[in-house]
């Protein structure tokens, strides 16, 4: 590990990744302040940028750095305007408003700062850990497992989406696979739905599909219920110093909830918004008294879990796609996206076949959470400024990036038509309660399930693989109790009301 | 019938014709060498109509309305039984803009079709000081230009077709 450490050291500690990790903070965190875009549309426009870099190791370097700047830059516009930028820092908004309001902006914005800084590093220290004790189990699978394993991250990714919810995230899975068959298979060069048209012979461009996801449906939400950006100017931004008796009350706090929002973050579909609402709902239920009542109103507490819990989630989040090749999350879904652009495969032989790329990520990501403390500390009155920028500038040019994120890539005006086309298509889905993450998930694991799927078919000479390899059965059938279980669990319970009431 | 439920139901239309495309109309132009593999390139779509339809049937016939379990409305919210109250024409307008940049982006060039695009979208949502817009315009479309193409080498036609 420490050979490991070197290399990363010697690769990430040049001038020119120094300054992509200071670039990609200070983009990350200025973007992520406006309202409506989150990490993942922030990455999404940052992709063009990061291909056009060419080395993969400074384009993830880049693009991870852009990841914890987002999640900083919206907790910072949720505590001085109760705008959460980003649905990771909403939690943030409980406690960091209120404590805005009773004019201490100043400390919330410190404690959100050092909390973030906490868990970053921490989770990165149990990343180190744990990632190559990952790996090497990893190298075990093969393409049986990995079919069955895509299969259960596509589960598990449904089966926490909430109650409710697991059927409406299956759906959006399958039709993110469905798109992903598009275009021509690797398998036999054939192409399959493209209707004669040229544009769809290569399929769809994963971008495009982001960007009309999750930029498009936000930018037009905030164009049709303004009060959704209230981007009126905070307060004063007074007194950033905290107490000493306020650093011992939140230390086991941020110690609590780094652990438990990186072990969340590790989880396939969970990622940083989960991490914070349970962060914020663990630490509510162990205060004691006085201080249980204070959630809510400005507890110091209150702020520093969910802003621990958040960043070490997005820390978490990249063990699955540094050491199995899948994406927890949109965000990284997305990254995973980028890497295989730049001709890098995640997975288990990453840390084998390219360890500079690796660990030159782990240490970036050690002077990427110092970066943003250095950034955050002084430069916290300058930067709520560009949140008094008024929407009908705001709103175009968010829009305009949209829009370019997808044409730079491809320079063609045909891909931004049907950039339009899907993002009002997931309008209308988001206005119907439909999770949009799963779908861009489905869709960017879908030619690597068919891959491996066909090959192990191939292999076996059919479906046989399934019961000829006990690991892969024993995956699917994780799958499936994953998608029932949620079900199972509501209808107990209703069961069990029914009957509560029958006894009445 | 809730909007959720006839977005499963359009998504069961989809699959019905996704898997059509599959079933019956794919394996045509298969290659007889090809015919004797144990998977085909229709082989996980076939799979994918089946699973499709089974869950959009499940969600078309669970799926719950939540009007009633949501009572509280906040402003951030988007919610569409509140579809009336919001700007719905500036949307559209602005979506249409968006086909119009796409449409425009060969013929009238990058700069041209930018700040065109910047400046009516501004008006669009109800900002008509031409003399502090139109600068902007200029400025992010000309710098973002020479970023795309300068610095990164990416080639973006800057002028209308027929003056380059």
């Amino acid at each position: 590990m420490l050979e490991g450490i070197l290399i990363g050291l010697a690769t990430a500690v040049t001038p020119f990744n120094l300054v992509m990790v200071v670039l990609g903070c200070v983009i990350g965190t200025l973007i992520g302040m406006l309202p409506g875009l989150g990490p993942m549309s922030i990455i999404a426009i940052m992709i063009p940028v990061a291909i056009g870099i060419g080395d993969p190791t400074s384009a993830l370097i880049l693009l991870s750095g852009v990841y914890y700047g987002a999640i900083f830059g919206g907790s910072t516009s949720s505590i001085l305007l109760n705008a959460p930028g980003v649905a990771g820092t909403v939690a943030t908004s409980f406690d960091g408003y209120p404590m805005a309001r009773k004019g201490q902006a100043g400390k919330a914005l410190t404690i959100a700062a050092i909390a973030s800084f906490a868990g970053g590093t921490i989770a990165t220290i149990l990343l180190m850990i744990f990632a190559p004790a990952l790996s090497t189990v990893a190298l075990l699978f093969h393409s049986a497992e990995y079919f069955a394993l895509m299969v259960v991250g596509l589960s598990a990714i449904a089966a926490f989406a909430g109650t409710g919810q697991v059927g409406k995230a299956l759906m959006m899975t399958i039709l993110g696979l469905m798109l992903g068959t598009v275009g021509e298979g690797a398998l036999s060069n054939m192409p399959r739905f493209t209707f004669g048209m040229m544009e769809l012979q290569s399929g769809f461009s994963f971008i495009t599909l982001a960007m009309a996801m999750f930029a498009l449906p936000e930018a037009l939400f905030l164009v049709m219920n303004p009060a959704r950006a209230a981007t009126d100017a905070g307060g004063k931004i007074t007194g950033l110093r905290i107490t000493r008796a306020e650093a011992r009350a939140i230390a086991p706090v941020i110690g609590r909830q780094s652990l438990q929002g990186f072990f969340i973050g590790v989880l396939p579909g969970a990622g940083a918004t989960i991490a914070s609402f349970l962060g914020y709902a663990v630490e509510r239920n162990i205060a004691k008294g006085k201080e249980q009542e204070e959630f809510g109103h400005g507890s110091i507490k209150g702020l520093a879990a969910p802003e621990t819990a958040n960043n070490a989630a997005c820390t978490g989040s990249f063990v699955p796609l540094l050491t199995l090749g899948i994406p927890g999350s949109g965000t990284t879904a997305i990254l995973l996206g980028a890497l295989i652009a730049l001709n890098v495969t995640p997975g288990p032989r990453l840390m084998t076949d390219e360890p500079d790329v690796f660990w030159a990520v782990i240490i970036s990501m050690y002077i990427g959470n110092l970066v943003l403390l250095i950034l955050n500390l002084p430069l916290i009155p300058y930067i709520a400024k560009i949140l008094t920028i008024p929407r009908t500038y705001l709103i175009p040019f968010i829009l305009f990036f949209t829009l370019m994120g997808s044409y730079i890539g491809q320079n063609n005006p045909t891909e931004l038509l049907i950039l339009v086309a899907f993002g009002v298509v997931a309008t209308i889905l988001r206005f119907a309660d439909y999770p949009l993450a799963p779908l861009l998930i489905g869709f960017i694991l879908g030619t690597m399930l068919e891959d491996n799927f066909a090959r192990a078919m191939q292999l076996y000479r059919g479906f046989g693989f399934i019961l000829e390899r006990p690991m892969t059965l024993a995956l699917l059938v994780t799958a499936v109790i994953l998608v029932l279980l949620p079900s199972y669990r509501a209808r107990r319970a209703r069961k069990r009301a029914e009957g509560v009431a029958d006894g009445d | 019938m809730t909007l959720d439920r006839w977005i499963a139901l359009a998504f069961i239309a989809f699959c019905c014709v996704y898997g059509y495309a599959a079933f019956f109309t794919m394996d045509q132009s298969l290659p007889r060498i090809l015919q004797r593999n144990p998977v085909w390139p229709s082989t996980f779509p076939k799979m994918l109509a089946v699973a499709g339809i089974i869950v959009g049937l499940i969600v078309l016939f669970t799926a719950k309305s939540k009007a009633g379990q949501q009572t509280e409305k906040t402003d951030g919210v988007m919610d569409i039984t509140r579809l009336g109250e919001y700007r719905i024409g500036q949307a559209l307008a602005l979506v249409a803009l968006m086909l119009a940049y796409a449409l425009a982006l060969r013929p009238l060039g990058f700069l041209g079709s930018t700040v065109l695009f910047l400046v009516l979208g501004a008006m669009i949502l109800g900002e008509r000081r031409l003399q502090v817009l139109v600068p902007v315009a200029v400025l992010a479309a000309g710098s973002i230009w020479y970023l795309v193409q300068e610095v990164l080498g990416i080639f973006l036609r800057p002028w209308p077709a027929f003056l380059l």
